[in-house]
């Protein structure tokens, strides 16, 4: 069954690999990018009206980043199909380009800045009421962080969502289960996180985030219900693909060696498992 | 014709225009009949209401946004700085009962570090209009610009009648040798009764209404500081950032010295009353702001001043 998404996987494999690279000089919020990759393949890749010829399209989909430390998985997406060029991802956090670790417009593909966290959902509302206003089809995607639901905004757009209608607009959640500096469920619990979405008047699905066929399946309900805000909770791993890496609260930003990402890009081939020795936690 | 009359107006000759409020519906009550869908409420969301106004112009809308002026400059501060200011997106802020104009609120709702706040964000303009007919002059020029703007909504009356509005000027109401008042919003009136109790006094007294303070008309407050002997900032605004910081760094940046007397809130919020008696308390009356430049009492007759209309 997977076997049919084999070009999404083929693509998100390499937007690893940019991510891996991506995590040394200087360095990236690798566990986040690496949770969402699948995400924003499956986003990108198939589901949204979003190419390189309808950037500036009224009538195109969007796609918002509201975590944005996830946008390193965009910039490889964006590289693999073309919208940027490969080489240009060697210009992370170059002074001579603009390509850092949050995203922002200079970069085509991103239709907003983000990195202060609980925004996007509410640039995302705004985006659908006025789509909902021309009478549009567009879809409005959205992807929030799990940390990021501590923000009370995040919760205030789903409630006006809720009372203009949104079908239009996705929230999809990253549901990695961390925060910066640890597991979410052991500061600022969220579960039962689907009930909660439910009880502000959306319609939910839980997945697996790494499942192509999943979010297939899912996505290909929208709209979830009429009239109804979609939320998506996608079941990821920080870190996904990198068992040396995954789900630990200490590799959250990482700035590894040169050698240290060769042998990581041989962990994500399976090739054998990274010896990391660079520092655990790096707080940004 | 009165500012929803005006907003009403503008919007159904622009399909670009869309109307929002964080649920204060003061200034716009027969708006959301006007305008069906492009009237939006958000509810008591300052935060959201901004992010979508963000939205909503990036879809080539020009929102004009409205809330109390503490809450929509403050509370959203964030959210206009980074999701409307880091763009520069068109979106219209319209700030409800900005200093004094509070009145008996009380100091969570003193909006008195306004200019500071939004005149430090790149690009954000920044006007004060002196009463509601200056209001009415200004708000065309400022809703049909593509730079986001913060406006002080003041829909008080007053008897003067103004100078058509020229986008980034001061409207120069007098020249004077000795003094030069100079003031923004509602206590432009107060200004006026100043400025005729020194004349009466026998001083040569000029009077600006700034209206536009982000930009502002260097060429006005340099004219001012060269041609009268004393100059007057009057605002119900913190010292701090407001116009009497933007005199400061005009006069230093085109190093000129001046002897400059401020009226503001220093580094205290004010006295919540009635704003009569809110003026009369803090001493921001023309009667007492003449006489305390003059440095004794006169026999000149206070204006009285009609109370404000709006509890919030």
């Amino acid at each position: 069954m997977e076997s049919q998404y084999q070009h999404l996987k083929d693509i998100a494999f390499k937007v690893r690999e940019h991510i891996i690279r991506m995590s040394a000089n200087g360095g990236c919020f690798i566990g986040a990018s690496l949770s969402a990759t699948d995400l924003i393949v499956f986003l990108y890749a198939d589901f949204l009206n979003l190419n390189i010829n309808n950037l500036d399209d009224p009538n195109r989909d969007y796609l918002f980043l509201s975590k944005g430390h996830d946008v390193p998985a965009l910039y490889g997406t964006l590289a693999e199909l073309g919208i940027i060029s490969r080489e240009r991802l060697q210009n992370h956090l170059s002074i001579d380009d603009h390509i850092y670790w949050h995203p922002n417009t200079k970069v085509a593909g991103i239709e907003f800045h983000s990195g202060s966290l609980g925004h996007l959902p509410s640039v995302a509302l705004g985006v659908a009421i006025d789509i909902k206003v021309r009478g549009g089809n567009n879809k409005v995607v959205c992807i929030l962080g799990d940390g990021e639901l501590n923000e009370g905004t995040c919760w205030e757009a789903v409630l006006v969502a809720n009372a203009y209608r949104l079908d239009n607009l996705i929230f999809i959640v990253d549901r990695n289960q961390f925060q910066a500096n640890m597991a979410t469920e052991d500061l600022i619990p969220l579960e039962p996180l689907a009930d909660k979405f439910r009880a502000f008047g959306a319609e939910v699905k839980r997945i697996d985030g790494h499942s192509f066929s999943a979010l297939d399946e899912a996505l290909s309900q929208y709209p979830f219900c009429e009239g109804k805000l979609n939320v998506l909770i996608a079941d990821t791993l920080r870190g996904k693909g990198l068992p040396s890496i995954e789900s630990r609260a200490d590799r959250w930003f990482c700035n590894f060696t040169t050698e240290e990402t060769e042998q990581l890009l041989q962990e994500l081939h399976g090739e054998h498992h990274a010896q990391l020795t660079s520092q655990t936690l790096v707080v940004r | 014709m009165n500012y929803e009359q005006l907003l009403t107006q503008t919007a159904l000759e622009d399909e670009r225009y869309i109307v929002m409020t964080a649920e204060n519906r003061a200034l716009v009550r027969n708006i959301p009949a006007a305008l069906g869908q492009r009237f939006i409420d958000t509810g008591i969301t300052e935060q959201t209401m901004i992010g979508a106004a963000a939205g909503l112009a990036l879809r080539g809308r020009t929102p004009v946004v409205h809330a109390l002026t503490a809450f929509l400059t403050m509370r959203a501060f964030e959210f206009v700085r980074t999701d409307v200011g880091i763009p520069g997106l068109p979106v219209k802020l319209s700030g409800f009962i900005p200093g004094f104009l509070s009145d008996a609120n009380g100091p969570t709702h003193q909006a008195i570090e306004d200019i500071a706040l939004m005149r430090g964000i790149p690009n954000m303009e920044v006007f004060a209009p002196a009463d509601e007919e200056d209001l009415l002059l200004m708000l065309p020029a400022i809703w049909s610009s593509s730079a986001p703007s913060y406006v002080r909504i003041n829909t008080r009356p007053t008897h003067y009648h103004h100078a058509p509005y020229e986008p980034g000027k001061a409207e120069i109401v007098s020249q004077g040798e000795d003094i030069t008042l100079l003031c923004y919003g509602l206590l432009f009136d107060q200004c006026l009764q100043a400025a005729t109790i020194l004349q009466a006094e026998g001083k040569s007294v000029g009077l600006i209404n700034m209206r536009s303070l982000k930009p502002v008309d260097e060429k006005a407050l340099i004219e001012a500081a060269q041609h009268s002997k004393l100059l007057i900032t009057v605002e119900d605004h913190f010292l701090t950032g407001g116009l009497y910081s933007i005199l400061a760094e005009t006069l230093l940046k085109h190093r000129i010295t001046a002897n400059v007397i401020p009226f503001a809130l220093k580094e205290r919020w004010f006295k919540p009353a009635l704003l009569p008696d809110v003026l009369q308390y803090e001493g921001f009356t023309g009667k007492q702001i003449a006489e305390e430049i003059l440095g004794y009492p006169t026999g000149q007759q206070a204006v009285q001043m009609t109370p404000s209309e709006f509890a919030e």
